[in-house]
């Protein structure tokens, strides 16, 4: 018999995650009149978010007259290669603006174009200048600012450094979430009338990553042990620009701003690459293609020194590259001991963003599981086979309050939550409490270190079915250990981090798992899914999302075919959008 | 409140020699050597103001006598140097960088960074006896009004018995000048008047440019106040070592 | 990564680590392999997936932009994930910061942060600009000010390092130089409307504040903390309550505010 929690917190909606998504979601929820609980695994404000650097995407038209919803619209969907929810693409690129200027009257601050308004800056195959942004730190800014309106809500608690293990569900509706804090390892037990997911990515299962230690996937895997349908599981972006060099930095993100002010890809012999790949578009054309090109330009032998490419934009003054790109200044001058104003950086693609996630209903962000929303990087549809830069972050105050909203109607629609069912419970506890018991099991460390050996060696760049299957295994074979790890060492509550990566790993070997059987159905090339095995892509499968489930023998994939598209966004994807105005070119 | 204790000394802080790895040079040497300069400029102040009875060499005058008022006050005539030093003293005194100074180098608080402090008596920071601090604005008009008379005195000098003169001493003198003006219009107090207290710079155009140029001379004010503390100096020696007749007087007419 | 030993000479760190909790700890030293590169948090980690697997660490995004990792290395204040190994020699020590009271390990209980945090009322614009249906407009040079404020992330290295707090514990008379920083982002905004200079001289103590400028000393986000912020606003603070020439001048004009604060185009 497991210990029973001895806390138990009683809230309307129960928020996890305090992203950009998380807090986005729980202010709407806490103004449709719930009582709101914020948990989140680190300190608050430290989020993943705030590592975005580049801006958010929102067609204000400050700075080219010419943008509107519609050329947004089509932007995302021909990015994702119109495999995208096209309804959730319809909604972000209306309603990001609106969010936008909201943000602003909430205190949030952009650089600002002549006229006073908000100022955008070009980015990766967006047709218009189209991002929000304050220099480099755009995602901070995010945060900052809507943790200074959730910290002033009161019908909001935050509660810090506090782990879900296990959702639990009372008839195909949830009833709450078993938790732990990580401060002294105390078990705490939330019953909500409705709960909202905004965890994030697992972008940690792979070496080579610009994620955090948080981005472990919990989301989807919580989600996926409750019954919730994943979709798209196969589509993880590379972002193009990770640094190289020293190994220590492997990884972190370079932002696709350094680009979008003018900087130029080149690889070891100085030729701008990109005029092969994408002659239009160049440095700015996806982040798939240009992850691409700089992989084969490195398999081709042409590389920088450390396996990577030159991205160069000592041609701008370095005031201008101090002022625009300050934190990346700073980033590579601390960390690699290179001066961008004056030298070229080394990039080489790393491990970004999970298109992928729990299915949810375009309007709402509910899942199929009753009571059960998701919002932001966990959830998929909106950037379908490949996200365009600064879309996340208008993708998470779009959602993040469209599904707050809806959880707080929920949460207001059922009188209260849903019975608490004690076997659940029960066998929920005694898995998160097992790894303390088992003091000579398997290191949880070196477990997650071969995870993402596993991932980063068999779902590289370019894919083939052969490494997959062969991937699949290996997950499996490491799933089966992971039932028996233990802490590593000593089995303390207070603060433990073997236990802590112990429970991440679960999530994470259900990502994995779903990344592999899904790339492996998929049987062509699309944005980020690349197969060298099936190099084309292939028009009968953009009608099909593949669904990835739990079912009573384990996880299964299976293909739906997703909505057509209305005739009249069919019409605004095949339009073409002039760059300028008249009055602009002359 | 939650939260008020501290990490126990288990932590073996009392015992970390402290390295700052931003400054090569050992962490007592900073406020030492500012202890040490200090002082010495005190010392040397008194001494010239209760010893010494003028500060004028034929056109050049000391900015430790200018102005050349003397006040009579029930028999006792009182040089300038007493009766002036006053106002520098409160400018420099309430100044933001030389605030650092003191109470890093004479109180040790902290006497460096992440050093632990002597335990002694309750700190309250600028709420009580240090609350003069706050009146740093009108040392600087007064000092602006000194500097003023600084800079005639200067132009001055170069007009002696008639003539246009033109001596080592003028030199000194304009150097002194230049180096006052950049501590005096560098000061955090003037970036606060010119500009800083309005919230909306683009709706005070002119406002702004000055905020803009009083900051450019704000960023390096403590090395201004070093400066300028020195040319004070070095000036005051200069003419009283004329006045002695320890140097000739090096004029080129 | 094949090509990674070639420019790697494999070196040893000794690396000394606070490990223990509030009752009790000690200084356990650990030896690391150096990697080209390495910052102390690489150090740190590897002892944790290698050598102690307990050992309590906060970190996050390993590329100082999150501010999570703050601990005294060599007694010092720094973000580990912005130390590189090299600029130390053989050996260094790791602490946890001494301001706040340690949970275990490297990790300390920082909420009283975030409870002060709270207690800074939240941006507020003027009736007029909230209900404005126009965007608003400001230029670059009236954001420019606030926006090296908005650049903190949080990392409570001033906090650490501040005297008042560090060695006079007065945490119940001043809210810190992070907070002067987060106060000064929202009285100089120019579209922020409260008057933020009654909660500065009393309840946040800007006057606890001495100016020896430790804080920007070590704010890895080099905010001048001092000169930009919070000597600004101790003299906005002077302009309310210790210029008598001013208050003299307000009496005349019948009390109100000072024009021109918080207003704008």
């Amino acid at each position: 018999m497991a210990e029973a929690p001895r806390e138990t917190v009683e809230t309307d909606v129960l928020v996890i995650g305090a992203g950009g998504a998380g807090m986005r979601g729980a202010v709407a929820a806490a103004l449709s009149g719930a009582r709101v609980t914020v948990i989140c695994k680190s300190l608050l404000g430290k989020a993943h978010t705030v590592m975005a650097e580049g801006g958010m995407a929102a067609a204000l038209g400050n700075v080219a007259h010419l943008d509107s919803w519609e050329a947004h619209f089509a932007d995302t969907m021909k990015g994702g290669k119109l495999i995208n929810n096209w309804r959730m693409a319809e909604i972000h690129a209306k309603e990001a603006p609106e969010r936008v200027l909201e943000l602003e009257r909430w205190g949030a601050v952009f650089d600002r174009t002549r006229d006073g308004l908000i100022h955008q800056r070009p980015f990766g195959a967006h047709t218009y200048p189209r991002l929000a942004h304050i220099g480099d730190r755009t995602g901070l800014e995010l945060i900052r600012s809507l943790q200074d309106v959730l910290v002033h809500t009161p019908a909001v608690d935050v509660h810090m450094e506090v782990t879900v293990a296990s959702l639990l569900t009372s008839d195909g509706r949830v009833a709450g979430a078993l938790a732990y804090a990580r401060a002294d390892g105390r078990l705490i037990l939330y019953r909500a009338r409705a709960i909202l997911l905004a965890t994030g990515g697992a972008g940690k299962i792979y070496r080579i990553t610009s994620n955090s230690w948080e981005s472990t996937g919990d989301g989807t895997g919580l989600a996926y042990e409750a019954g919730a349908q994943l979709q798209d599981m196969e589509f993880v972006q590379f972002h193009p620009t990770g640094m190289v060099w020293p190994p220590g930095v492997r990884g972190i993100l370079v932002t696709e701003g350094v680009r979008g002010e003018g900087g130029l890809l080149r690889n070891k012999e100085g030729d701008r690459f990109m005029e092969k790949y994408d002659p239009e578009r160049m440095e700015l054309s996806a982040r798939d293609v240009v992850a691409r090109a700089i992989n084969s330009e490195v398999l081709a032998g042409r590389g920088s020194p450390h396996g990577g490419a030159f991205l160069d934009i000592t041609h701008r003054s370095p005031d201008f590259i101090k002022s625009k790109l300050p934190s990346m200044y700073e980033q590579f001058l601390k960390l690699a001991k290179v001066d961008i104003t004056k030298e070229p950086m080394e990039v080489a693609p790393t491990i970004h963003y999970y298109m992928g996630g729990v299915r949810v209903d375009a309007e709402t962000g509910a899942t199929n599981v009753s009571g059960l929303f998701a919002a932001g990087e966990v959830a998929s549809g909106l950037h379908g086979a490949n996200r365009l830069g600064g879309n996340s972050l208008s993708d998470l105050l779009v959602f993040g309050k469209r599904a707050g909203e809806a959880a707080g109607a929920f949460a207001g629609a059922h009188g209260g939550s849903a019975p608490i069912d004690s076997r659940q419970l029960e066998q929920a506890t005694e898995r998160l409490l097992a790894p303390l018991r088992r003091p000579h099991g398997d290191s949880p460390y070196r477990l997650m270190s071969e995870l993402q050996e596993v991932c980063t060696k068999y779902a590289p760049i370019i894919r083939e079915e052969k490494g997959l299957r062969e991937g699949l295994e290996k997950v499996l074979e490491l799933g089966g250990r992971a039932q028996l790890c233990g802490t590593g060492g000593p089995n303390g509550r207070a603060f433990n981090p073997g236990w802590h990566t112990a429970q991440d790993l679960h999530g994470m070997l259900i990502n994995a798992e779903a990344l592999f059987r899904s790339a492996i159905e998929r049987k062509e090339s699309r944005g980020a899914h690349a197969r060298s095995d099936y190099p084309r892509l292939d028009a009968r499968w953009a009608e099909l999302n593949l669904i990835t489930e739990k079912t009573p023998d384990g996880m299964a994939v299976r293909a739906v075919e997703n909505k057509p598209l209305p005739y009249e966004l069919t019409e605004v994807i095949s339009q073409s959008f002039k760059r300028y105005t008249p009055e602009e070119i002359s | 409140m939650a939260v008020s204790q501290q990490a126990p000394g288990s932590a073996g802080a009392d015992a970390v020699e402290v390295r700052n790895p931003y400054s090569s040079r050992p962490n007592w040497l900073y406020p030492s050597a500012i202890f040490v300069v200090f002082t010495a400029f005190v010392v040397y102040g008194v001494v010239v103001g209760l010893f010494e009875t003028s500060g004028r060499y034929g056109p050049y005058l000391s900015p430790f006598f200018s102005p050349e008022i003397y006040v009579r006050v029930g028999g006792f005539l009182i040089p300038p140097g007493i009766w002036i030093a006053p106002f520098p003293l409160a400018f420099r005194l309430t100044c933001y960088y030389y605030r650092k100074a003191y109470f890093r180098s004479f109180l040790w608080h902290p006497r460096s960074c992440a050093i632990q402090e002597p335990h002694r008596g309750t700190y309250r920071g600028e709420t009580r006896f240090w609350i003069f601090n706050n009146l740093h604005r009108y040392a600087l008009y007064a000092i602006v009004v000194q500097m003023l008379i600084l800079l005639y005195d200067s132009i001055a000098a170069f007009y002696y018995q008639g003539h246009l003169h033109l001596g080592l001493g003028n030199v000194v003198l304009v150097v002194n000048v230049v180096l006052l003006s950049g501590y005096t219009f560098g000061c955090h107090a003037l970036r606060h008047l010119v500009g800083g207290s309005t919230d909306c710079m683009s709706c005070h155009r002119a406002r702004y440019r000055l905020w803009k140029g009083v900051t450019v001379l704000n960023v390096r004010h403590e090395l201004w106040a070093w400066l300028s503390m020195l040319s004070v100096w070095g000036t005051d020696v200069y003419i009283r070592l004329l006045i002695h007749g320890v140097l000739p007087h090096a004029a080129w007419n | 990564m094949a090509r990674a030993s070639t420019g790697d000479h494999v070196q040893q760190l000794r690396m000394s680590v606070f490990r223990g909790d509030a009752s009790e700890g000690e200084m356990i030293t650990y030896d690391v392999p150096v990697r080209e590169g390495m910052v102390v948090l690489d150090a740190v980690l590897w002892v944790q997936a290698n050598l102690a697997p307990d050992l309590a660490v906060r970190w996050n995004c390993k590329a100082a932009k999150c501010g999570s990792c703050s601990a005294e290395i060599n007694g010092f204040p720094r973000l580990m994930c912005k130390s590189p190994v090299s600029d130390y020699g053989a050996e260094l020590s790791v602490r946890p910061m001494r301001t706040f009271p340690i949970i275990r390990d490297l990790v300390t209980d920082v909420s009283w942060n975030y409870e002060v945090n709270k207690r800074i009322p939240k941006f507020t614009p003027s009736e007029k600009d909230a209900f404005d249906p126009q965007p608003w407009r400001m230029q670059q040079e009236d954001v420019d000010r606030i926006t090296e404020f908005r650049k903190c992330i949080e990392c409570f290295l001033c906090q650490d390092v501040c005297h008042v707090l560090r060695d006079h514990d007065r945490k119940d008379a001043f809210f810190g130089p992070r907070f002067m920083i987060r106060i000064a982002g929202l009285e100089m905004h120019p579209k922020d409307s409260l008057d933020r200079r009654p909660l500065l001289k009393n309840e946040a103590g800007v006057g606890m504040c001495n100016i020896t400028k430790c804080c920007t000393e070590v704010c890895p986000e080099h905010i001048h903390i001092t000169d930009n912020g919070i000597i600004p606003l101790k003299e906005r603070v002077a302009d309310l309550y210790f210029d008598p020439v001013r208050a003299l001048g307000r009496r005349l004009r019948g009390g109100g505010r000072e024009p021109d604060r918080g207003r704008s185009r």
